[in-house]
């Protein structure tokens, strides 16, 4: 494992990636069903996976400047709300730029709030997550005459990668080499064949936005000067203030850009996903966003990780109407418990490893047990995932030093 | 009087403001805003209409203590809208399992949500303290765990018992009158006429009356509070105070809880079973009405009568037109918001203050130790 830590990220990750894969399709050929390394499957999973992940990149900016930001599901409701009225008046791309205004401008409340007037950060992040909806309510009502829903808006749309997944160039059809592995059903190639197959066709352009925002963020954060004072804001303000850095204003920066992510976020659910805004639709995508940043220790690679995992079971569950695919991963919860296990003993954390394990042997055991798993259980799953990486991994995550501290200008 | 002041300026101020913008916000969109609030108050004004309020204000209230027990301690008890939802469930099927004397049955129904919803928010505490898992996170996932999970697979599952169900019969079994908090119109119309249009006051008004008053004496009186207030103030001198800071956060997630497992029983006293859409929020809203509410259990008191006098106007701007109903969301959004602020703005001038108090203090001090050295010599 050590030396596969040395490669380059940008080998190690698809390595990563091929890894999981081939531990999914071994489960599956021992399961009865098809839907783990499926088309739609992956499809669903980055429809899902870009909110969460806009959404926790969004909570990158605002706490690596050093503010919590649990507002983030309010400023993703504002971004939806404002994406579908900016899709509808404007047409789809301002659509999208009015989305991250709104969101922005949850952002900006939360900016003023914390960083202005001290207030604790969690208790504006509430107050903003009371706020958003309520104020989305008032203007579809007067806008819409409905509180809940707008008329159908308008869509960026997407985009099939030619040759690879079959796009077109010039009206000209390419072949669809993925769907042709894929249908050679051989053990394990056309499994990653199909699923990449779901992330290549039908690509929402903002998904695109989205990946490319990886790169980006690790070069503005990491590379640039720029970066080096937001960060230190969120690590060390009063050292930052002794250079003579405007630690205020990266806050301010740190927490706009987050809303307006976040607002992105919410703007691709209601423009590109459902078509039209919808309240409750966000259905707490912000939140797990936010569950992504920590699963992902606070670096974008880590968020987007966190937000495919998340989307992946969010995404297989909306597939598998039946229940057997929920079954099958629950044979890939007890193998992955099972590593988690070892890897704890080799650490010697013996409490660790037996809660690892117990959970394990329970996952297997209802494995073994039962057909289907009842749809309820992939509704939480999720959210059990995030507890269970929180409880295992939390010792090892780092935030930001000064992360949630309040500051003062010119206090020593 | 002064310390009064200061603490009755903000949510004054706080209020003002959000008319202000609650008021542009109509005008923006065409309606009347003074239309609006005559209708509102005139409403009000009825003595029915006072019973829907304090009505809503005691689950409000309740909410609002759990998460203040929370606060207190510096601890961010997000979570208890699921506590609150997952205790309701629990304590309504158990409650229709038994048949016990009146007494017996309330009490028993009421100590299970209380127990279910402390089981529930100790979790997060246990997970905060040994594995040191933030609070917030693990009680936003407990949140949807419990609605998107547990709620949805019990109910299916106990309503699959029941034989014959109809879609009026949905929800849990519905619960023998004994197990029922009778309602306490009796007692408020000692004090005014005969309450109309068969709305009836909820008993559980003075089971929240003496949560109230005993989050005061807790807090105030009681060594545990104390504890709880000092490891909330300043966990490292409450520990060198010999305060257990674990044994403190989970006792403090449990007790937040168990108020929480009380929010419920407004709604099944009314309804006697949980139904299949149970009145969801009230969690949320509780944060909401704490913090207005400063943790105090008279100011919570208060804030939680606004909330629930801006839900229930929602209903009649409905039906008079003069505004959309959703401004009262807006209301009650813009002036936590703008509270909190406020709240920020006169601590630190209070801050501000005392430090300047204490260093003229100092300075007479020091004069007076410079003249009688003067003296001396």
């Amino acid at each position: 494992m050590n030396q596969l830590r040395d490669l380059p990220a940008w080998v190690r990750w698809p390595l990563y990636a091929l890894l999981g894969i081939l531990l999914l399709t071994i489960v599956q050929s021992v399961s009865d069903t098809e839907r783990l390394t499926a088309t739609p499957t992956s499809r669903e999973m980055l429809r899902w996976a870009v909110p969460i992940f806009l959404a926790g990149l969004g909570g990158l900016f605002s706490e690596r400047a050093g503010v919590v930001n649990i507002g983030l599901e309010g400023m993703l409701i504002l971004g939806m709300w404002f994406g579908a009225w900016g899709s509808i008046e404007y047409g789809p791309w301002i659509g999208l730029a009015i989305g991250m205004i709104g969101g922005a401008l949850g952002g900006l409340l939360h900016a003023v709030a914390t960083v202005s007037f001290g207030v604790d950060h969690i208790i504006s992040g509430v107050a903003i997550n009371i706020l958003a909806p309520a104020i989305t309510r008032y203007l579809s009502d007067e806008l819409w005459a409905s509180p809940t829903t707008s008329p159908s808006t308008e869509s960026v749309g997407d985009w099939d990668v030619p040759f690879l997944a079959g796009g077109t160039i010039f009206g000209w059809e390419s072949p669809d080499l993925l769907l042709t592995i894929g249908k050679w059903e051989w053990w394990f190639v056309s499994d990653v064949a199909e699923l990449l197959r779901g992330l290549l066709r039908g690509t929402h352009w903002v998904a695109i936005i989205a990946l490319l925002l990886v790169p980006a963020t690790t070069w503005l954060l990491w590379r640039t000067r720029f970066g080096l004072r937001l960060r230190i804001s969120g690590e060390n303000p009063k050292a930052g203030e002794a250079q003579g850095i405007n630690i205020i204003r990266y806050k301010y920066v740190g927490v706009l850009i987050s809303g307006a992510l976040a607002g992105l976020g919410g703007a691709f659910i209601s423009t590109e996903l459902s078509g039209l805004f919808q309240g409750g639709n966000s259905a707490g995508r912000g939140f797990i966003g936010l569950a992504a940043l920590i699963f992902g220790n606070w670096r974008p690679g880590g968020v987007l990780m966190g937000a495919l995992l998340f989307g992946y079971v969010f995404g297989l569950d909306l597939k598998d109407l039946d229940g057997t695919a929920s079954h099958a991963l629950l044979l890939v919860n007890t193998i992955v418990l099972a590593g988690v296990a070892a890897w704890a003993l080799k650490r010697r954390r013996t409490t660790d490893a037996i809660l690892a394990g117990i959970l394990g042997i329970l996952a297997f055991i209802w494995w073994a047990v039962a057909d289907v798993v009842p749809n309820w259980w992939s509704n939480v799953l999720p959210y059990v995932l995030v507890l269970l990486v929180l409880v295992f991994f939390s010792q090892r995550l780092r935030m930001p030093a000064a992360l949630g501290a309040p500051f003062r200008r010119g206090e020593s | 009087m002064r310390r009064f002041l200061f603490a009755a300026a903000a949510p004054v101020g706080a209020f003002a403001l959000t008319l202000i913008i609650s008021t542009l916000a109509l005008w923006a969109f065409g309606s009347n805003p003074f239309e609006a609030y005559g209708d509102m108050l005139n409403h009000a004004s009825k003595l029915e209409t006072q019973v829907d309020i304090l009505n809503r204000a005691t689950p409000l209230y309740l909410s609002a203590i759990a998460a203040a027990i929370g606060f207190r301690m510096n601890l961010f008890n997000i979570g208890v809208e699921g506590q609150y939802l997952f205790a309701f469930l629990i304590a309504a099927q158990v409650g229709s399992l038994v048949a016990l004397p009146q007494v017996f049955h309330i009490l028993l129904i009421m100590t299970v949500a209380m127990a279910v919803g402390a089981a529930y928010a100790g979790i997060a505490g246990v997970l905060k303290v040994t594995r040191g898992v933030n609070e917030v996170i693990s009680t936003i996932m407990l949140n949807s765990i419990a609605i998107a999970g547990l709620i949805a697979f019990l109910q299916q599952r106990w309503q699959a018992e029941q034989e014959n169900f109809t879609s009026t019969t949905l929800g849990t079994n519905p619960i023998d009158e004994s197990g029922l908090m009778p309602t306490i119109n009796g007692l408020l119309e000692i004090f005014t006429r005969e309450v109309g249009q068969g709305k009836e006051l909820t008993g559980m008004l003075i089971v929240a009356v003496l949560v109230g008053v005993a989050y005061h004496v807790l807090l105030t009186r009681m060594r545990f509070g104390f504890d709880l207030r000092a490891s909330g103030l300043n966990p490292f001198a409450a520990r060198a105070g010999g305060v257990p800071p674990k044994r403190m956060i989970v006792a403090a997630m449990c007790l937040s809880g168990a108020a929480a497992g009380l929010i419920g029983m407004v709604e099944l006293a009314d309804a006697g079973k949980f139904s299949p859409n149970p009145i969801k929020g009230l969690g949320f809203a509780g944060i909401a009405v704490a913090l207005l509410g400063r943790n105090h259990p008279v100011g919570m008191a208060f804030s939680a009568l606004l909330f629930a006098f801006l839900d229930v106007s929602a209903g009649i701007l409905q039906n008079t037109q003069a505004a959309t109903k959703e401004i009262v969301n807006i209301m009650q959004g813009i002036v936590l918001l703008v509270a909190v602020i406020a709240y920020g703005v006169t601590k630190r001038i209070q801050t501000r203050e005392e430090a300047r108090a204490t260093a003229e203090a100092l300075k007479t001090v020091e004069a007076t130790v410079g003249d009688e050295a003067e003296a001396m010599a």
